[in-house]
């Protein structure tokens, strides 16, 4: 079977670059075609990148703050270029300050994301769910992922956008 | 003496420039009018006869040509995104001197096929989707185009994985497969494209093009005219190894109808921590801006620079622009020889190469964040080149020149534009760069010392 192909970037004025390096470098290794827009990068180009890619799924980074403006108006901007139903994905530290996650994760799925991720999560969580969503996970995947299921009910309490100030 | 014979066979005219290997310098030049429907041959024996009245009698060791003959190398090119391989498609064609009158992204429509057959083109460029990319869309535009009637030979340089079912789509036309001009996002593979155009316009389109009625001089044609300037222009940028180059340069050809605008420049951002946005743009690059000319697209500068412009440049009231850009219009012909008409070219002049370089230019945008500022750079980066070399008619007879050339520099008001900061201005004023790209294909060394002679009064 194909690769499954997903874009990645960190939106808006937005220079933070390492996650966005590790996520790379992990989604490429557990085998998926990443197109990596890197920072800086606006709604139109992901869009634009996940049409001519043919993407599975677009995952959206935001680190500084302003996510929640950033995002706004992305999941209509994708129905409306033909990318309906394309998953959709954000993660960093999304909103400003501390936020309980629960509460910024009810806010972004109400924006049409499919999963929010709080941070720090670790790119074996990302890349489980993903396979999950796309149907891709092997047995022994599923059975590991037991303990992977239970980090994201973990995440449900912890807050998020900053974590160390 | 060892003379070359160069000839450009032009839409409207055919110009003939002679340089001599031994000396390596320009002999002369002369042209004449001459279309290919009528009396191509007439018009070279006619500008020969004016050329040797300028050189004295001249016994050609060879002849070589290029061509921009009925209206150039006309190619329609259609991608997926616009910005993306419909812009990449773009690029390449016109890279490869070709004129691209049409660039479809998405879905071709029934409005788009019939514009197309009106248009008639000789090469049609499909790409769309990056190898393992969208194949439905690239999929749907082959087969729209296989219901058309269009006899010119297609290039497929689009998503890999579907060129197998592309060729057999169009397998009742003449097709060949190409790289894909974008493998993978933001990454461009244009030269097998740009040689396989190269290679359609020799074999089949010069003879279409009427110019088998020079029989003895068709396998003298080397290339597109404007693919002639972009290889002399490359050579005198830098260097043929033995011949230094000059280093970075713009050109601006400003004509009638359309302005050309090169750039011979790697463009890398000047700080390293400036983020790069869009394509990115090759070393030797052409932009044609169809809206922007000084006989036939006046209105397209206006409308680009805004009315009040002109008037600041000219020094004449709305109603006289309104006036002279109506004598031009009735009549393209007509030379600056009133003191109104010079008023209004100049600022025309001005304003033209004003667009069509910071269209051609990168630009830079900058963010400020709490830890200060962040750039972003979108296309080259020009601030650092410092050659700017004027060719075409309508700039190198113009007494205003340095004037009009300095409208091409970096601008504090529009500090976003990465324009050069200062340059010198070079003035092609016998119109020698694209035989010299046509003479490059054999001798680059000499070519490139007939330019820095002519250019650089070495
Ligand atoms: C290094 C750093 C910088 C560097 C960035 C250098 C560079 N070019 O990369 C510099 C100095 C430039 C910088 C600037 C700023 N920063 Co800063 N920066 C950091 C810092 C210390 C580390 C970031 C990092 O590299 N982390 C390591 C990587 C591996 O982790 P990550 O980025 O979180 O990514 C991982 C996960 O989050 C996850 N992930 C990320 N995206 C996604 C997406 C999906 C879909 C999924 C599934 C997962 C996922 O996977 C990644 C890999 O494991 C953080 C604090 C921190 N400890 O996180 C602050 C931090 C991100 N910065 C912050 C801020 C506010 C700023 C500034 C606005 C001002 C300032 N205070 O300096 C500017 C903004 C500049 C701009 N325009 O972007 C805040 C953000 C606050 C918020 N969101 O509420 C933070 C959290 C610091 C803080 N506690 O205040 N910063």
């Amino acid at each position: 079977m194909d690769k499954a192909k997903i874009v990645i970037g960190v939106i808006g004025a937005d220079v933070h670059a390492v996650g966005n390096r590790i996520l790379e470098y992990a989604f490429s290794s557990a085998g998926f075609d990443v197109t990596n827009l890197g920072v800086m990068v606006s709604q139109e180009e992901f869009i634009a990148a996940a049409i001519e890619t043919d993407a599975d799924a677009i995952l959206v980074s935001s680190l500084y703050g302003h996510g929640e403006l950033d995002v706004r108006g992305l999941r209509e901007k994708c129905d409306e270029s033909g990318l309906e139903g394309i998953l959709l994905y954000v993660g960093g530290n999304i909103v400003v300050g501390k936020q309980p996650f629960a509460e910024v994760e009810k806010r972004f799925k109400k924006m049409g994301f499919d999963r929010v991720f709080a941070p720090g999560t670790p790119p074996e969580v990302d890349i489980y769910f993903l396979k999950k969503d796309l149907g891709t996970l092997t047995e022994a995947e599923r059975e590991a992922g037991k303990e992977i299921e239970q980090y994201n009910e973990h995440a449900e309490v912890g807050y998020a956008g900053s974590s160390t100030d | 003496m060892q003379a070359v014979l160069l000839i450009d066979f032009g839409s409207t005219y055919t110009k003939l420039t002679a340089v001599d290997l031994d000396k390596e310098e320009f002999l002369g030049n002369a042209n004449s009018f001459t279309t290919v429907e009528t009396d191509i041959n007439d018009g070279l024996a006619r500008a020969l006869a004016a050329l040797k009245t300028r050189t004295g009698e001249l016994e050609f060791r060879e002849q070589l040509a290029c061509s921009s003959a009925a209206g150039g190398l006309r190619m329609v090119v259609s991608g997926l995104m616009p910005e993306l391989t419909a812009e990449a498609a773009r690029s390449a064609a016109l890279g490869a001197g070709a004129k691209v009158v049409r660039t479809y992204s998405h879905t071709l429509t029934s409005p788009d096929l019939a514009e197309i057959r009106e248009i008639e083109p000789e090469i049609f460029l499909i790409t769309g989707g990056t190898d393992g990319g969208n194949k439905e869309v690239i999929l749907s535009n082959a087969r729209a185009l296989a219901t058309t009637d269009l006899q010119c030979p297609f290039v497929y340089a689009g998503n890999r994985v579907i060129a197998d079912e592309v060729s057999e789509i169009l397998k009742e036309f003449d097709l060949t497969v190409c790289p894909n001009v974008m493998p993978r996002l933001g990454e461009l593979n244009i030269e097998p494209v740009q040689e396989r155009i190269r290679e359609l316009f020799l074999e089949s389109i010069v003879y279409a093009k009427g110019l088998s009625q020079v029989e003895e001089l068709i396998s003298n044609i080397m290339m597109p005219t404007p693919q002639a300037m972009l290889k002399a222009m490359e050579l005198l940028a830098r260097g043929s190894g033995r011949v230094e180059g000059i280093g970075d340069l713009l050109a601006i050809d400003l004509g009638g109808a359309t302005t050309d605008v090169y750039s011979m420049a790697s463009g890398s951002p000047r700080l390293s921590s400036t983020v790069i946005k869009g394509l990115p743009e090759p070393y030797a690059r052409r932009t044609v801006e169809g809206d922007i000319g000084m006989r036939y697209s006046v209105d397209g500068i206006i409308a680009a620079a805004g009315i009040e412009r002109v008037k600041e440049i000219s020094g004449l009231d709305s109603d006289s622009i309104s006036h002279w850009c109506e004598t031009l219009r009735a009549d393209p012909a007509q030379l600056p020889d009133q003191e109104e008409i010079e008023a209004l070219d100049f600022a025309l002049s001005c304003l033209a190469v004003e667009t069509a370089v910071t269209r051609h230019a990168g630009h830079l945008e900058e963010f400020y964040t709490p830890m200060g500022q962040v750039f972003a750079q979108s296309g080259k980066d020009l601030r650092g080149v410092r050659k700017i070399i004027a060719t075409g008619g309508s700039l190198i007879y113009s007494s205003t020149l340095n004037n009009i050339l300095s409208y091409a520099l970096y601008n504090p008001q529009d500090p976003g534009s990465l324009k050069p900061e200062k340059a010198d201005y070079l003035i092609d004023k016998n119109y020698i760069l694209s035989a010299m790209g046509v003479l490059s294909e054999r001798y680059p060394d000499i070519a490139l010392k007939i330019m820095r002679k002519e250019l650089l009064h070495e």
